[in-house]
């Protein structure tokens, strides 16, 4: 046990000493996001009505393949640093916030793996 | 917790209601609810790769009236979250700071955003990616 007083602890360090790193990685995806989520739109609008062959056409050509997988894997981690700091604001029990954001980021790294790997599977052709 | 019997600085509840205390949550809600719509991302990934059957049936779905409210719902908190995002992004830079500047970029956001989400919707039901 530290004879320190939490005052001389926190001065200099912060008290959470962390935090910078997320607060750019929130700020790089969303830069990243702003070119993928208009490309994303614009194509799902050109898409809409298209049948099943002119969609696996259009995922499996390589610009719109590395862009799809580029978009998934940016909007999950986007998202997962957004909804982190929604339960670190409102959940204040502190199991529970520990459970949900561990969970929030399995999920989010599950649903990236599948996004990324059915686009890739089109992509070569499987 | 101990915090809980200490005295509370006024909060949220003693300001009248300004148009920036909304957008800020909005932002937070669109965020949320995108998030939710990654579902659907991902539903018509798989779909679309697994076969045409599979394919017919997300089709079939986002064809739904449910469907494209959903859609809609989405399209419009894209673009509300992208433009407010901007914002969030400037104010970052150390920019967009004076009160009247708040409150035009605030504006100019739902603006953007809201005519946005029509031409998405005017395409999508007239010109709209038919082969």
């Amino acid at each position: 046990m530290s004879l320190r007083t939490p005052l001389a602890e926190a001065r200099g360090l912060g008290s959470a000493k962390e935090g910078t790193g997320h607060w750019v990685a929130q700020r790089l995806t969303a830069l990243a996001l702003i070119p993928l989520t208009l490309w994303f739109v614009v194509s799902v609008l050109m898409l809409m009505h298209s049948n099943y062959v002119s969609v696996v056409n259009w995922i499996h050509a390589p610009w719109n393949a590395i862009l799809l997988v580029l978009t998934v894997l940016t909007v999950y981690w986007h998202a997962y640093l957004g909804l982190q700091v929604i339960v670190e604001d409102y959940v204040h029990v502190g199991w529970l916030k520990v459970s949900v954001i561990v969970a929030l980021r399995f999920i989010a790294v599950i649903l990236a793996a599948i996004g990324i790997f059915v686009v890739l599977r089109v992509a070569f052709g499987g | 917790m101990t915090t809980d019997t200490r005295p509370l600085s006024p909060h949220v509840g003693i300001y009248r209601w300004q148009i920036t205390m909304t957008m800020s949550i909005l932002h937070r809600a669109t965020g949320l609810w995108l998030a939710v719509g990654t579902l659907a991302l991902i539903y018509w990934l798989i779909a679309a790769t697994s076969g045409p059957d599979t394919y017919v049936t997300a089709h079939w779905f986002f064809g739904t009236w449910i469907g494209q409210i959903l859609m809609w719902l989405w399209t419009f908190s894209l673009f509300y979250h992208l433009c407010n995002g901007v914002r969030h992004l400037f104010w970052d830079a150390g920019m967009g700071f004076k009160i009247r500047t708040f409150y035009i970029t605030g504006y100019s956001v739902w603006a953007i955003a809201i005519i946005l989400t029509a031409l998405a919707i005017i395409f999508a039901y007239t010109a709209g990616g038919h082969p």
